[in-house]
Formats: structure tokens, sequence, C-alpha cells
């Protein structure tokens, strides 16, 4: 019983993080290019800025 | 099985790939004698990738072969849409069509990073919008524009179509609505469960179990369950009664009981039941628009590629390139040889239109002067001077955008086969569910907050689950196979009225055929003539110079073609053009010719035709085993469309069909009660489409036929379209059978909760079954598409 009380309010807060963290995914718009996203992880490099400065 | 032995002999894709060489930047098979590229716009893209540094793309590279062939020009002026940013920052929005592997995305994305002012280029793969952010003046806009075209990506202004098409803030709720849903439901289960088990709790910590549960079910509910609150509202207040509403109605009382449950300490809360529910709904929803919301892209992307500017001129004689908005009654414009008309106007020259969309004919007319031509006819001959006699907002194709919204509404009308069910179910369970309360109440005689218990439970065992994801499971799998066959489905009853169409209305040109002049073979003809000439054709943007490069892709251009409007071009002594424009007498007038003439040669006369499609037969055979009726109606002269007729087997046929005709037949076939699907491409057919019980239109259509259809054909070729109405039939079988499963466990979980058997665990798990028998149903629609 006891430890009902430690137990349920943690797992209360690790599920409304979680909650958070989605919501936050969602507006941040990454679920608007599901596709791109999922081959934009290969590209090993980032775009280049050279030498025309 | 391997999967050469999914192809017929000869024809696996890698094959076909090893035995001849493909062209190094769009992967097209080369003919013998060609380097290493098909054409010079490809050898240029190679040479602009490698020089970048970026020829990894080749690598990674994903496309159909063909497809990132550079466009010869690049017409339209993008500096209008481009958007200043505070802070001296601009972007610009385009739609790039062939981006369809991440290794396009990366090319685009590090080709426009090179460029020292761009602060940003950003290419979303699944809406193939390029966002390109940079410092400095807006005219740069266009060089981005013709660098991603040099590329070999089509580029066209990011339109408010895609807009509406891709921004989708319903769609966002959804999302947002299932997150909180799907929490919700976990978590109230990770108490639930407890209390199922625990059969030897103590009623205090009982009691505490009941209002956490409440705690975290209440908010799930009244946030997740917006959307169907809504949509059931909306039901109401029109007077109807919709799946929604049953949603609605058994989750708010799920949720009332389990509240008064949770007071008053009982056995078992219900939250566990509600939120579950709404996840598996919103679920389902959410596949639903991602779908939908893919083939509405699919859509405006072909509908902004055709959008454009045309040219003003100015009190100067200059010209200037301008929205077609913009344009006032009065106005001049210049109307370059190959333009298709936006604006509806009248010309003081003869003007050889190509009226294909507008009327239907299939061979370009000779207009007199002053004789009103109108928007959407395709300049065949010179440039001329147009002068405009409406405005775009007054045109004859805005009177027709009016005409489809009027049709559209109309359209709404039609009732799906789940607003069928929910009509008679609705009412029926509610019944029960009253029934079940007012029994247990007076007549058991228990208080009447135990009577709810099954009460409600009837509401909850009966709900929705299998009913309300019954058939849009069934949607999803269809729609999803479909969309990956090039068959666009933008109406969300599209697939039910598909699957009901007893009699198809075919229109000829464009639709039954090519829709644009194509060289007639000749075996006379020597195919090396045929390309010098094409070399030479590759100078215009003539139709029939088009055709003739298309006879002979591999034909370099050459240097030093100059091109006399309107009637051909000279390279030193060869010539191509008109048959007067070689000195021969013109014998048809058809203007379906080009006569290729080289001093001391004997000039070769080439003869054009719009071709049909090589699949035309097939597709109408097709139509008439699946028990269609078929017909075609053209505005096309009489014998060009019996011959039509008569070479695809297609029995009744009616030529010289002014739009106004073509909308009568269809009205005539639906009075006398039978479900037309039209099928057509050109602006005389969109009244017609608009009218249809269904409509579908081929993706070269013009954009009024594609707005007013509800299925768009992205693929070439027409066999697409039995395909769609087998995956559709199919679709509607399936569907009922899912609504047929519905009803018949009712019948057996009704019973068991009227007598108050059903706890909430064995709620959850029927609930959970017949979901998972109605989805796995509704997967085998999507077979059909892939056989």
């Amino acid at each position: 019983m006891n430890a009902l009380v430690f137990l349920v309010p943690a797992a209360l807060t690790l599920g409304l993080l979680g909650l958070a963290l989605f919501l936050w995914t969602l507006k941040s718009g990454q679920y608007d290019d599901l596709d791109g996203a999922a081959s934009r992880i290969l590209f090993d490099d980032l775009p280049r800025k050279d030498n025309k400065e | 099985m391997t999967v050469a032995a999914a192809y017929p002999e000869g024809l696996a894709p890698g094959q076909a790939g090893l035995s001849r060489a493909a062209c190094a930047h769009c992967g097209a098979p080369l003919v013998p004698g060609q380097g290493e590229f098909c054409c010079n716009g490809c050898a240029g893209a190679h040479a602009l990738v490698r020089g970048l540094g970026l020829d990894a793309f080749y690598r990674r590279q994903e496309t159909s072969a063909g497809t990132l062939r550079p466009p010869e020009t690049l017409a339209t002026d993008f500096a209008p849409h481009v958007q200043a940013k505070p802070g001296g920052m601009m972007e610009l929005d385009l739609i790039v069509s062939g981006l369809t592997c991440g290794a396009c995305v990366w090319l685009v994305e590090q080709a426009l990073a090179v460029e020292p002012d761009v602060l940003k280029a950003r290419a979303a793969l699944s809406s193939r919008r390029l966002t390109v952010a940079w410092r400095g003046p807006a005219s740069r806009a266009n060089d981005f524009a013709r660098l991603v075209a040099r590329l070999g990506f089509r580029v066209a202004p990011w339109s408010l179509a895609c807009l509406r098409a891709t921004e989708d803030a319903e769609g966002r709720t959804l999302v947002r609505a299932l997150g909180i849903a799907a929490f919700g439901a976990m978590n109230v289960m990770l108490v639930s469960i407890a209390v199922w088990v625990g059969t030897d709790m103590d009623p205090a910590t009982r009691h505490m179990m009941h209002w956490l549960a409440a705690l975290i079910g209440l908010p799930t509910v009244l946030v997740a369950g917006m959307p169907f609150y809504r949509s059931a509202w909306q039901a109401i207040r029109a007077g109807r009664v919709n799946m929604d509403l049953a949603v609605s109605i058994g989750v708010i009382a799920t949720t009332l009981m389990s509240l008064s449950e949770t007071m008053r300490n009982g056995d078992y809360t219900w939250f566990d039941g509600a939120t579950s529910l709404l996840a598996l709904l919103l679920a389902g929803r959410v596949l639903d628009r991602a779908m939908r919301r893919r083939a509405r892209q699919s859509v405006a992307e072909l509908l902004a590629l055709q959008e454009g500017t045309v040219a003003l001129r100015l009190a100067d004689g200059t010209t200037r390139a301008v929205p077609a908005e913009a344009v006032q009654a009065g106005d001049t414009l210049l109307v370059a040889a190959g333009e298709r008309l936006r604006l509806d106007g009248t010309a003081e020259d003869p003007v050889l239109l190509d009226t294909a969309a507008t009327t239907g004919e299939a061979l370009p007319r000779e207009m007199a002067p002053g004789e009103a031509l109108a928007a959407g006819g395709v300049n065949m001959g010179a440039a001329f001077v147009l002068t405009v006699t409406a405005a775009a907002k007054d045109g004859s194709l805005a009177q027709l955008a009016r005409l489809l919204e009027r049709a559209e509404q109309g359209r709404g009308r039609f009732v799906s086969i789940a607003d069928k069910a929910a009509r008679l179910y609705v009412p029926v369970v509610h019944a029960v569910a009253l029934a079940t309360f007012l029994g247990w109440w007076l007549w058991v005689g228990v208080a009447w907050q135990a009577a709810l218990v099954p009460a409600v439970a009837v509401l909850l065992i009966t709900c929705p689950c299998g009913l309300a994801i019954a058939v849009p499971a069934v949607q999803v799998a269809a729609v999803g196979a479909l969309f990956r066959r090039g068959v666009l489905v933008a109406s969300p009853t599209a697939l039910e009225r598909l699957a009901t169409a007893d009699h198809a209305v075919l229109d000829k040109t464009g639709t039954l055929t090519e829709g644009r002049p194509e060289l007639i073979p000749d075996d006379t003809l020597d195919p090396d003539v045929v390309c010098r000439a094409a070399s030479l054709a590759r100078a215009s943007r003539h139709p029939l110079a088009q055709a003739l490069v298309r006879a002979c892709p591999e034909a370099p251009a050459l240097a030093g073609v100059r091109e006399v409007p309107g009637k051909g071009l000279i390279r030193g002594s060869e010539r191509l053009g008109s048959p007067a424009f070689c000195g021969l007498p013109d014998e048809q007038g058809s203007g379906m010719e080009l006569v290729w003439c080289v001093a001391g040669e004997t000039p070769v006369i080439f003869r054009f035709a719009d071709r049909l499609r090589g699949d035309a037969g097939e597709a109408v055979a097709d139509l008439q085993a699946l028990g269609l009726e078929t017909e075609l109606l053209s505005g096309d002269g009489a014998g060009a469309v019996e011959a039509a007729a008569a070479a695809v087997g297609i029995g009744p046929w009616q030529a010289r069909a002014t739009p106004a005709d073509k909308a009568h037949r269809i009205e005539a076939l639906r009075a006398g009660g039978r479900h037309p699907l039209m099928v057509g491409d050109g602006i005389n057919d969109a009244a017609a489409l608009s009218l249809a019980h269904v409509s579908v239109s081929p993706g070269s259509g013009t954009d009024v036929a594609q707005a007013a259809s509800d299925i768009v054909l992205r693929a070439e070729g027409l066999t697409a379209l039995s395909a769609a109405v087998r995956v559709a039939r199919k679709a509607q079988a399936l569907a009922r059978q899912n609504i047929a499963f519905s009803l018949a466990y009712n019948v057996i979980a009704v019973p068991m909760a009227v007598l108050g058997f059903v706890t909430p665990l064995i709620a959850a798990v029927v609930m959970a079954s017949s979901s998972i028998v109605v989805i796995l149903n509704a997967l085998r629609a999507g077979k059909e598409a892939r056989a």
C-alpha cells in the first residue's frame, strides 16, 4: 500500500512527460514530412557553405 | 518465387536496365550511338551536379527512369511569389515535381545551400514543398528555380491549392487528440488492471484507484473526444444522425456512469473502455486522413504545374510576365506559339487554335479575326496579340468553377454506407440501452446508479469499434493500394460511388487518345531523316515540333536554328515547317503536317495525329467485362469519333457534342436511374464530370477537369480505371461484410450486456477483438490492386 504512494505519482509523471514531449514534437512540425525524415537520417554531411565568400 | 517471375518474360525491370545502357543522369534507356546521356539537358544537369561535388547523388538515386530529364524552358517568373520576411530575408515556396527519393531531397538542398546568399533550403518529401530563404533581391528567386529545374525537377510556385491540401489544421488536431487519448487509455489501464486483478483489494484502496482513474480519464475524454463531439453537434444541428453521434453518446454516457460508480465506490469503473475506444477510433481516423491527404497533395501538384503567368503587353510594346488574375478586360497579351490561352479574348489576325480542351475537336481550327477565343485553347500557329474580353474572375473558366462548386455541394447529399448503417443503428441501440436501464431500475428494482451500469455497458459494447472502424479501415486499405498504382482518390465517398457505377461515358480527345499530336508511324519514313528533322525541331515550342522530338528523343540540339513565327524553322538550307514554308501545296489544310526540306533532296512530309492510347481498347473491354455499359461522347467530328469508337469497341457514340450536350446526357442517364461514370479531361467535360455519379480524369487532363473529378489517374493509361472499379467493388463488399460482422457480434454481446454479465474486462476484450477482425478483413481490400 505504501509503495503506491510513490509508484503511482512516478508512473503518472513519466506518462505526462511522454505526453508533453509528444505535443512538443507535434508543435515543432516533426510529423509534417514523415517520408523525408526517414531518409534524412542517412544524409551524412550537413549542407556545405564553401569558398564563395 | 523470384521477383522476375511476377513480370511477363523479358520485361523484368532489372533485365531491361542490364541489357541496355542508361542515361547517366535521368536513367532513361539510351539508344545505340548515344554516349552517356539521353539529351543535352541531362548532360548539363550531370555537369552541374559534378561541379558542385554532389555526385554521391547518383549512388543513392531511386527515381524511375526518365523522370529527371530537365525541362527545356522555364517560362514562369518567380519573383512575384517571393515573400519578404522581417530582417531583409526573402522566402520562396516551390512545389518540386519529381522529388521522389531521399537522395533527391539531399541533392536539391545541397545544390541550393552552396549558393552564398542562401540561408536555408529545406525540401519536404511528402508534400514536395521546397522552402528557400535568402538575403538579397527578390529576383534571385528565378536563379534558384532555374537551378532546381536544371537538375531535372519541374518547379512551380507553391499555390493556394497546395496550401489547402497540405496545411491540415484538422489533421493536426486529430493527431494531438490521438496522442492524448493513447496516453489516457494506457494510464487508466494501469489502474484498471489493478482493480480487475486485485479482487481482495480493500474498499478504501479501490476507492482511491477509482478516483485516480477518474482523474486521468475525465480530462482525456473531454479533450480527446472533441473531434467527435464537434462532428456530432454539426450533425444534430443539420437534423441528421451519424456515427460520431453514436460514439459521442457512448463515450459521454460511459464516463458519467463511471463517475457515478466512482462516487459510490462500485466494483468497477469504465474509464478504460471510454478512453481506449477514443484512441482506437482516432487512430483509424488519422490513418484515413493521411491517406487522403497524400492523394489531395498529388492532385494539387498536378494543378500547380499547370499554373503560370501571361505576357502582358505594356504601352511601350514590351511585355511583362504577370499572373493571369492581374489582367483586366481590355488589356492585350502576347500569346506565344504553343502556349495555352488563360483568358478569354479576341485576336485581330487569323489564329490557328487547338481547341481540344474546350470543344474536344482533335484538329486545330483556324479562327477568323474577331472571333471569340475561349480560355483553354492552345495556340498552334504563330505568336499573336490577344485582346482580353473578360478578367479571369468573370471569364468562362471562372463561370465554370462556380458551376462546379454548386455541383460539389449537391454531391454532398450522397449518403455513405457508414451513415446509412448509423441511421438504423443509433436509434435501435439507444432504445435498447434505455429499456435496459428502465428494466433494471423499475422492474428488477435496483438503485438507479446500479441500473446505469448494464445500460451503459450496452452502449459501450455495441459502440462503434467494429462499426465505426468497419468502413474507414476498408477505405484506408483500398485508397492506399490505389495510390500506389497511380490512382488518386480525392473525395471521401468516391470509392463507394465508383463501386455502384453501371454506365461509363467516355470522352475521346485526351481520354481515349493521348490528347497531343504524335507522329503517325510510317514505314516509308527513314529514321535518320526523322532524327535530323527532330534536331531542328528542338528549337521550337510548337506542339508539332515537340511531337517530332518525342519521335526521336535522342536527336541533339543544333546551333544556329532560326524560327520564323507561325511558319517554321531555318538552318542554312534546311527548312522544317508548314507545307507552304517549303513551297509545297497544302493539300489537307489540317495544320497537322510538317515538311522537312533541304536543297537538293526530296521534301519529306511528317503527318501527325492524336493517337489512341495504347491500352484504350483493353481498358474499354475491361470496363465492359465488369458490367458497365460504355458510350463515347465527343466534341470532335463524326468521322474521327466513329473511327475511335470502332477501334476501341465502344457501341454507342455521339459526335459534335457541346459541353451542354454532355451535361444533358449525364442528367438524362441519372434521371433514367443509371449511375453514370464520366471519364473526361477537357474544360468541355467539366460540367458533365461534376454532374456524374462519379467522375474520373486522366493525369494529363486540364486543371478544371481534375478539380471537377473524384478520381485522378496519375499513371499513364486507362487500365488503372478498371482496376480502380475492381478495387472499389471489393472495398464495398468488404465494408458490407464488416458491418454484417459487427451486427452479428452484437446479437451475442448485447443480451450479455443487458443481463449485466459484462465486466469492463470482457468489454475490453470484445472491443479489441472485434476491431482486429474488422481491420484484418479490411486489409484484403489492398490485395486486389496488387495482383
